[in-house]
């Protein structure tokens, strides 16, 4: 399951060109960074035991995958759960302003990134790997791919399209303005699969996911919590870090190491979970995920505002 | 008048302490509050719309911006 992404490098590299064209660039960093990391690695830990973002989660319901169902009924009770939180007072404190090379390390990391898939050096440890065969194999054109994303990276940081926020800002103020284009999202997605006829419905045997709904739920439900807490689902992420916050860019360094983790102590997901031979350490990373998000929740708070 | 500083606050913080001083706004009260991102500014400005006030945006020298939120 390996491949260097170009659709996350056009994210960030759109929200860039579009947050220098609208003159919304803001170098800016320090909001409890180490703790941003770990809602990010967790984030993308309990993602890993469902197997999808929230984006995936919407995709895969949009072409009949039913599993997808308790995962959005999880990530739905997470955000829930961080609302609470943020109810009772918790943010994670002010960023400062910072130069603007703090902003623009992620938007070099991801040119780093391209530049590897373009030139796909060999060295000898074989580094960086593509596979060959399964889910990380499949891809479109590179070029395409890059060039779909730079302009959905452009339009959803003009949009601040943002999939956790959606859900929370119907739970904390009913405004259903973010769940436009949540709800746009699944209903392009649902008629797009009816018109090319790939919609398949059911629950067994669908493509990368398993069957087992209580992971499914646990899984998006400690993700939820860590988007929530973090402010932003990857996507959201992602563009932040295009436009200059360097918050927004050590959560996802977080979600990078998180899916190594995931992948190597074998806390992902697998086809079979209802053989709990099979289950892997997932459960217990949840656990430990939503330990830490309670403590972080109920314990990370203080004046959030100043008068002036 | 009221002055709330939000600079540095990530989402939804600036919406939420701005709702908690809203909701003591007065007829004709007004408060200014201060975001620094654009993200921040738009969804102050969504949230006193839809509280029934009138919001004027005013970008500071320091690329801020200064909100003035009116109660109807």
């Amino acid at each position: 399951m390996q491949y260097i992404r170009p659709e996350i490098i056009g994210f960030v590299l759109g929200a860039m060109i579009a947050a220098f064209l609208f003159r919304e660039y803001r170098a800016r960093v320090g909001s409890a960074p180490i703790i941003r990391f770990m809602l990010g690695f967790f984030a993308m830990v309990g993602a890993l035991v469902f197997l999808g973002c929230p984006w995936r989660a919407l995709l895969r319901l949009a072409g009949g995958d039913g599993n997808a169902i308790l995962a959005l009924v999880g990530l739905v009770c997470g955000v829930a759960l961080g609302v609470l939180f943020i109810k009772r007072g918790y943010n994670l404190g002010r960023s400062q302003k910072a130069s603007p090379v703090v902003g623009a390390v992620m938007p070099l990391i991801m040119i780093g990134l391209l530049l590897l898939l373009i030139i796909k050096p060999v060295l000898s440890s074989g580094a960086p790997f593509f596979s060959t065969e399964g889910p990380g194999s499949q891809h479109a054109n590179y070029l395409v791919a890059l060039g779909i994303a730079v302009v959905i990276g452009f339009i959803a940081q003009r949009t601040r399209f943002c999939t956790m926020g959606a859900i929370r800002d119907v739970i904390l103020m009913r405004d259903f303005h973010l769940m436009s284009g949540v709800v746009a999202l699944l209903a392009g997605a649902f008629i797009m699969n009816l018109i090319y006829g790939q919609a398949h419905w059911g629950f067994a045997g669908q493509p990368v996911a398993h069957t087992n709904q209580l992971l499914n739920f646990g899984g998006m439900l400690l993700a939820g919590l860590c988007f929530a807490l973090a402010g932003g689902c990857p996507g959201r992420q992602l563009f932040l870090s295009g436009e200059g916050d360097g918050d927004a860019a050590v959560f996802v360094l977080g979600m990078i190491v998180g899916a190594a983790f995931a992948h190597n102590f074998t806390t992902a997901g697998t086809p079979y979970p209802n053989n709990p031979a099979n289950w892997g350490w997932g459960p217990a990373a949840i656990i430990v995920g939503l330990v830490f998000c309670v403590v972080i929740g109920l314990t990370m708070r203080g004046t959030a505002t100043s008068r002036v | 008048m009221e002055r709330i500083d939000c600079r540095g606050l990530s989402c939804p913080l600036p919406v939420v302490e701005t709702r908690k001083y809203l909701e003591k706004l007065p007829s004709g009260g007004k408060i200014e509050v201060l975001v620094d991102t654009g993200t921040a500014r738009d969804n102050v400005s969504r949230l006193a719309q839809r509280e029934g006030c009138s919001v004027e945006v005013r970008e500071t020298e320091n690329e801020e911006f200064m909100l003035t939120i009116t109660r109807k």
